[in-house]
């Protein structure tokens, strides 16, 4: 009796053994072909405008693929060509047009999305349509009164971003009001009259409530309370960015130098997927 | 017991440890962080530098010190009398159990969430300042304008949010003042205008400069409602109507994608705030001691 008993429990603990041993096994099996084999690092340098949405798609990326690594650096569009020139990264990630001098050492270039910046103005104002010199030269306080663009009799509002953030970057980058020295420096020539607000909320709130001011908002948050103005003629929507009529846009760029290894392949065709351009949806323009 | 009481000795102890060495490692932190910048761009010129411009490299925070002090003392100037004036009110005047539902209204001022009266500032204030303030304002002064993002707006805003503060301490402190004082002053035939201001409020004293110094800590640091209605701009201010930008507000606004440099020196502005809230601690309490000494 006791000895049966003394089986049945060793039988029992055999059993138990098998069976966590065959789930590791089958765990093992499972992952293995997930992975398709794919593992190895990529690396992305350059712009640190495209660096949040380089950081998005690599989490995703690599909560697909556990055994790649995706390492994302900053460092600013120069050093993405450099990068790439050196062969330090898989993509130099650009946050501009390839230069005519740099197209040398490029030999693919992906755009994996688009960033634009809506001009507004308050709903009452009634210029509707400006350039971007007369863009550059309200936000350097050249153009102080709206008569100067055939408007009324007003002082111009000045509402700017913080300094230090993106949508800010992009729009002075692109206005010129950013220039820079001869030592390369950057110079960010915004007047200091210009009322500072710290979120795309608040400069809509404050655009939409303040007579007469001008602000600008990252394209995906435009609405009704504020009228979008058209740059040199064309109104800013998702095709007018996409095709790049509408000026205040710039394209996020993946660019190679040479053969790029299997994982970084993979990696551009998950960023070019569907699913990839969904996560760019979430904050800039998808391509596809 | 008597380990028992030992034991019960040496938690009090280490929370009193825990509360002074936060205050420390703050400290050194805040110092660690920010000497750097103070150290490589000058203290004079990083204190009395007329321009904030990181991108360029300009790290100049008087535009942001007179900021924060013309908002704190708007504020202290509007939020200081009314006060008083509203604890006097409290416990002199109304009869007790009407003058609970006021209190307990007051009170519930220190419950909103700061963010809630930046937005408050920012879809009321600003705009009645600009439309019914400014005409008033013009009538004295032809040539201002305003867009409403101002001292003034900011001021009122923080001397909202010190009432209850300034209220409920000055109120215990009144109510404190013992009975005999009243009859005192009425019985040498004094009205009741001449006993609140000659007897009771000085004799509550301390307890209203302690409101104060209170109100004003709270002021000064507040962030995220003046962050949302003074307009932000680091310029010297010329008149209360015009925008500024404060210490905490740019701290708060820059923070999160500053540059190394640009975040060294948010938190060298974090030491200036730091030695200007000392300071003016020091300040108060001597005068505290001068004033109170009496009672």
């Amino acid at each position: 009796m006791l000895k049966a008993k003394k089986t049945l429990v060793i039988g029992l603990i055999a059993a138990m053994t098998m069976t966590v041993a065959l789930t590791g096994c089958g765990n093992d099996t499972v992952s293995e072909n997930n992975e398709n084999g794919l593992s190895g690092t990529v690396v992305i340098a350059g712009s640190t405008s495209v660096q949040p949405l380089s950081e998005e798609l690599a989490d995703a990326f690599m909560d697909k693929y556990p055994d790649v690594t995706v390492e994302v650096q900053g460092g600013g569009s120069g050093q993405g060509i450099k990068s790439i020139e050196q062969a330090i990264a898989d993509f130099g990630a650009l946050s501009r047009p390839v230069k005519e001098e740099e197209k040398a050492s490029v030999r693919t270039e992906t755009i994996i999305a688009k960033d634009g910046v809506a001009v507004v103005v308050n709903p009452d104002c009634s210029v509707k349509d400006l350039t971007l010199e007369q863009i550059q030269k309200i936000y350097t306080g050249e153009i102080k009164n709206w008569k100067e663009l055939g408007g009324d009799d007003a002082e111009i509002v000045v509402v700017t971003r913080e300094e230090g953030s993106g949508t800010r970057g992009a729009f002075t980058e692109i206005t010129k009001v950013l220039t820079k020295d001869e030592n390369g420096n950057e110079i960010d020539q915004t007047i200091s009259q210009a009322i500072v607000q710290p979120s795309t909320g608040a400069v809509k709130q404050t655009v939409a409530t303040t007579p007469n001011s001008i602000g600008y908002v990252s394209l995906g948050a435009l609405d009704e309370t504020v009228t979008a103005v058209a740059v040199e003629g064309v109104a800013p929507s998702s095709e007018t960015v996409v095709d790049g009529t509408y000026k205040i846009s710039r394209p996020f760029i993946y660019v190679t130098g040479t053969d790029i290894s299997k994982a970084a392949q993979v990696y551009v065709d998950f960023v070019m997927s569907e699913e990839g351009q969904s996560i760019v949806a979430e904050e800039f323009i998808p391509v596809k | 017991m008597k380990s028992y009481e030992k034991v019960i000795e040496k938690i009090i102890l280490i929370c009193a440890i825990l509360s002074t060495l936060s205050v420390g490692l703050i400290t050194v932190f805040i110092f660690h962080s920010g000497l750097p910048v103070l150290k490589d761009y000058g203290v004079l010129s990083f204190i009395f530098g007329m321009d904030w411009k990181p991108t360029n490299g300009q790290y100049g925070i008087f535009p942001l010190i007179l900021g924060t002090l013309s908002v704190t003392f708007g504020a202290l100037i509007i939020g200081i009398p009314t006060g008083i004036a509203c604890a006097v009110f409290l416990v002199e005047i109304l009869p007790s159990n009407i003058a609970k539902i006021f209190k307990s209204a007051v009170e519930l001022l220190a419950g909103i969430p700061s963010v809630v009266y930046g937005f408050f500032g920012l879809a009321v204030l600003v705009p009645a300042i600009r439309t019914y303030f400014l005409p008033i304002y013009q009538i004295f002064r032809p040539e201002a304008t305003t867009t409403g993002f101002s001292i003034l707006a900011g001021a009122i805003i923080l001397a909202i949010m010190i009432l209850p503060t300034v209220v409920s301490i000055s109120e215990n402190s009144l109510a404190a003042v013992p009975h005999e004082y009243r009859e005192a002053s009425l019985a040498l035939g004094a009205n009741k205008r001449e006993t609140i201001v000659k007897v009771l409020i000085p004799a509550a004293k301390s307890g209203i400069l302690s409101s104060v110094i209170l109100g004003m800590g709270r002021a000064i640091g507040e962030t995220m409602a003046v962050l949302l209605i003074t307009g932000n701009m680091p310029v010297a201010p010329k008149s209360m109507l015009d925008s500024v930008a404060t210490l905490t507000g740019t701290i708060a606004m820059e923070m999160s994608y500053a540059t190394p440099t640009h975040q060294s020196a948010l938190f060298a502005v974090g030491i200036v705030l730091f030695v200007i809230i000392m300071l003016l601690n020091i300040l108060a309490q001597l005068m505290m001691k001068r004033m109170g000494g009496g009672q």
